[in-house]
């Protein structure tokens, strides 16, 4: 029963791992792009990391 | 002779990279690349799961970082009560936020497996509940962060609610025991009858590291932003209160 359901539903497992990359990619750019500008406001001193 | 060239003026970085964190991103990358590989070419369907074990590659994983950020944000809290230190209280929002998107992520991909295995995307079964509830926890969290207050009240209020929020940890991690559960026991620790063993053992081992380096490096660029902001705000009060001394000193010159 579940390897029938399993065989004829490859999309929902691609669609799990699309969004999980989607979603992964997308934050990590929108979190880069913020520190991005704000580092450009901060006085220098204020950014140093490790 | 040489003149010595004086050295430029020290600037720092214009993003949150640092070449650790640029490795680390790399090693990030390649290592879903291979995890995608193992979990698509080298393993094959699962005697009972069939071809839907190839998204526990990604389920386990998820939730497995999302346990430990949300663990972490509450070793942070702690901190930041005990000690009243900005770097921990950022630190636990950094983790907190993360957490919440890697929990997203394993509701919405188990969701997906539940269609595949039970024929629903979603079920009142107890661990899919109580893994719901544990998210809205953290969401209520970052709300209360976001409310309007003082940076030492904002710091004491999301603290003690990340404490009562990381108690519902072991619930969620228990509730296939406590409860009578759709949900399948734990894959990792060997209470899963076949065990997982052979190249399915080594990709969910993978996959786990990889989602784990994937959360720190993610935390870490997450913390640097709400430091910068944390940073800009108080140049901001600075500037504010420039001005009105400076106001204040025309006035008084005026006179």
């Amino acid at each position: 029963m579940i390897a029938a359901i399993t065989t004829n539903s490859w999309w929902l497992i691609i669609l799990a791992w699309v969004i999980t990359g989607v979603v992964l990619a997308w934050y990590a750019v929108a979190t880069i792009r913020r520190g991005r500008r704000l580092s450009r406001q901060v006085p220098p001193e204020s950014r140093r990391w490790l | 002779m040489t003149e010595s060239v004086p050295a430029p003026p020290a600037v720092g970085p214009t993003s949150t990279s640092s070449r650790g964190t640029r490795v680390l991103g790399a090693v990030c990358l390649v290592g879903l690349a291979v995890t995608g590989l193992y979990a698509f070419v080298v393993t094959g369907p699962d005697v009972r799961l069939g071809n839907s074990v190839r998204i526990m590659y990604v389920h386990v994983p998820t939730v497995t970082a999302a346990y430990c950020l949300m663990i972490a944000n509450a070793g942070f809290s702690i901190y930041t009560l005990w000690k009243k230190s900005t770097f921990a209280d950022l630190a636990a929002h950094a983790c907190a936020e993360v957490g919440v998107v890697m929990l997203g992520l394993t509701l919405v991909v188990g969701a997906i497996w539940g269609r595949m295995t039970w024929g629903a995307f979603w079920v009142w079964d107890a661990r899919l509940t109580t893994t719901a509830l544990l998210f809205l926890m953290y969401v209520g969290y970052l709300a209360v962060r976001g409310l309007p207050a003082p940076p030492r009240v904002r710091a004491t209020r999301s603290a003690i609610v990340g404490i009562a929020a990381a108690c519902l940890i072991p619930v969620v991690h228990k509730s296939v025991e406590w409860w009578a559960s759709l949900h399948q026991n734990e894959t990792v620790l060997g209470k899963v009858n076949p065990n997982i063993e052979g190249n399915q053992y080594f990709t969910l081992m993978l996959s786990m590291v990889v989602f784990a380096l994937v959360a720190v490096w993610l935390t870490i660029h997450r913390f640097r932003v709400l430091w910068l902001t944390e940073q800009l705000d108080e140049v901001g009060v600075d500037a504010a209160i420039d001005e009105r001394r400076a106001e204040h000193t025309g006035v008084e010159v005026g006179r």
